[in-house]
């Protein structure tokens, strides 16, 4: 009975926590899938890449405030306790996205815009500094020992559940609202950040019925906690040369391996192999459901055979396997690949469409499309955009041709071409497969790291000591993944080769994975901590 | 396998001010050579990245220091 009662009790601990740590995440994460929109309503249009870029800049402040959310609430929960402070995150994330999507965009209100979403966006990554730390100190200190690595690869699940959860209200929306109402300055992109206020206000309510944890009360009642936790955590030797090799060997490896799964195999699905933006998505959304109750498994493995092996073996194989992963994706997607496969009776162009600008009446847009039909099922749209200056106002009866070439001033010298890719089943199922396999990835190495870092550091500092390297890790050297790889394969790009190398951004998950490879074989041990009220 | 981890120690200490001279040299290298209108960009993301990483390569240093001096033994 009283073990009934014990395993009820965890389990509410564990839904709780698991709740309002998803719902952060689901928060975090909306502003970085709708990057391109958010770059297109807050920021001046330059340049494709360059307004990319500095949307990603934002993306990776957010993420670098991280560790300051961590130190922050870190000391704060090592202080007051671990409920009141991650309660505190979780209203400071909701009320900042709920802020964001009422934002007017630049077109209304100019700088501010930006301005304020900057400054939003820093308040997300302050919030969710102190809030993982939070959640698995938490569970830790209530799960039985022996099973700290089963109870704590519950709360593992959020980040990916979260991912799963944006992505999955994006496409519903999307595909309601159709592309242009999705896109407009007050149109459904906003929504997401709107939905995020009732999710909050719901995980809040649950949230204010759990109690403190456990181990946190003894302490505070036999005044044992820490007066000056940042101090304790990072002043001390014995200490901080944990916290160093928490980081070194064991986080930043696994927070490259998370975000290469997660983030930049969505990006480069998209944007290099050029496949459809429900399509892409929808690969993410299959991988993730089929690999997430993996996060349990290892979680749960890591309590048998110790954690160090599961994350190395992750580790290690991402390292290995990343380049062949990505050229497969390549040569998939690839045209080049399916010319014998052209089903010629289904491949078409559509009609000619010619827009006037909105400012200049002399300037048209001609496009038209060209639908590439394959006999595996896939189809390759090309829309071709050609930008032309008239000597005349145009209207809807001139012949924008050969009979009419007196017309026509200028005309762009490079067509615009954006190509949309949709793959036949059985493509679209390799690519899930390969996906899939990097979560499984990602699952290994973060399955277990909760159980893995709570047992490192003592119950007095163990808030701030592990949301540090946890948030380094995964904020500054997981979080800069995606904006590091588009630049460095910006830096191969060269007149000969004007596309760059498409697999070079990868260089820098491999090589960040490899030395905490290294470090984590040589230093760390795979013995598990049973007591960790210490 | 404790002389492998202090061996590895002067190793990482090694490597992490390389890396800062590293990202100094590519800073200064892709700022020079970026046109005049995206420069400002560019400067904006190379000193992002120096000062992310530079407090984090001295990290490094220090976690190569403890281990060349044997303190994960």
């Amino acid at each position: 009975m009283n073990q009934e009662i014990k395993q009820n009790n965890i389990a509410f601990v564990i839904g709780a926590s698991s709740v309002g740590t998803l719902i952060e995440w689901y928060d975090f994460y909306i502003f970085g899938m709708l990057a391109t929109i958010i770059s297109k309503q807050f920021f001046p249009a330059d340049a494709g890449v360059a307004a990319l870029l500095s949307t990603l800049a934002i993306f990776a402040a957010g993420f670098i405030v991280r560790p300051f959310g961590a130190l922050v609430f870190g000391r704060l929960g090592d202080l007051i306790g671990r409920k009141h402070t991650f309660l505190l995150t979780l209203i400071l994330m909701g009320g900042s996205t709920f802020a964001i999507g009422l934002v007017p965009g630049y077109a209304t209100i100019g700088w501010a815009a930006p301005i304020l979403v900057l400054i939003l966006r820093l308040l997300q990554g302050l919030a969710l500094g102190g809030e993982y730390g939070g959640a698995a100190t938490y569970v830790a200190e209530h799960a039985p020992a022996g099973q700290r690595g089963f109870w704590t690869s519950w709360i593992q699940t959020t980040a990916t559940l979260g991912l799963f959860l944006a992505l999955g209200i994006i496409i519903l929306i999307r595909t309601n609202q159709g592309v242009e109402n999705f896109s407009a300055e007050w149109g459904g992109w906003r929504y997401p950040f709107w939905i995020s206020i009732l999710l909050v206000g719901v995980s809040v309510l649950i949230r204010m019925r759990m109690s403190e944890s456990p181990m946190f009360t003894k302490l505070k009642s036999e005044g044992k906690t820490s007066v000056n936790p940042l101090k304790e955590s990072f002043g001390q030797k014995a200490n901080f040369k944990m916290v160093l090799l928490a980081l070194f060997g064991a986080v930043m490896g696994q927070g490259v391996v998370w975000y290469t799964g997660q983030f930049y195999a969505q990006s480069f699905i998209e944007t290099v192999c050029k496949i459809d933006f429900i399509q892409s998505r929808n690969i993410m959304l299959v991988a993730i459901l089929m690999a997430t109750p993996c996060f349990v498994l290892f979680g749960w493995l890591s309590d048998k055979v110790g954690r160090k092996w599961i994350m190395l073996i992750g580790m290690l194989a991402a390292v290995l396997t990343y380049r062949p992963i990505y050229q497969q994706f390549l040569s998939i997607s690839s045209a080049q690949n399916r010319i014998d496969k052209i089903d010629l009776t289904k491949t078409l162009a559509s009609p000619v469409t010619v827009k006037t600008d909105s400012k200049e009446l002399t300037k048209i847009y001609v496009t038209q499309s060209f639908d590439t039909v394959y006999t595996d099922g896939a189809v390759f749209k090309y829309t071709k955009t050609d930008t032309l200056k008239l000597g005349a106002t145009y209207n809807a009866l001139m012949p924008i041709d050969s009979l009419n070439p007196g017309l026509i001033i200028s005309k762009s010298a490079k067509p615009n071409v954006v190509i949309e890719k949709t793959m036949g089943n059985a493509a679209y199922w390799d690519m899930i497969w390969l996906v899939f396999i990097q979560i499984v990835y990602v699952t290994m190495v973060y399955g277990p790291i909760a159980a893995f870092l709570v047992e490192m550091f003592p119950t007095k500092i163990r808030y701030t000591s592990m949301s540090l390297p946890y948030h380094i890790g995964n904020g500054v050297f997981g979080g800069l993944v995606p904006f590091l790889g588009t630049l460095i394969v910006e830096f191969t790009k060269t007149t000969s080769n004007p596309a760059g190398d498409a697999l070079a951004g990868l260089w820098y998950p491999i090589g960040v994975a490899s030395v905490c490879f290294i470090i984590g074989l040589v230093y760390l041990t795979n013995k598990i901590d049973k007591n960790v009220m210490d | 396998m404790n002389t492998i981890k202090k061996l590895l120690g002067y190793v990482w200490m090694l490597i992490a001010p390389c890396i800062i001279l590293f990202l100094v040299y590519e800073a200064y290298d892709k700022i020079s050579k970026a046109p005049a209108t995206t420069q400002p960009n560019v400067i904006l993301q190379w000193v992002i990245i120096l000062l992310i990483f530079t407090p984090i390569c001295v990290g490094f240093f220090i976690f190569g220091s403890y281990a060349s001096k044997g303190e994960y033994d």
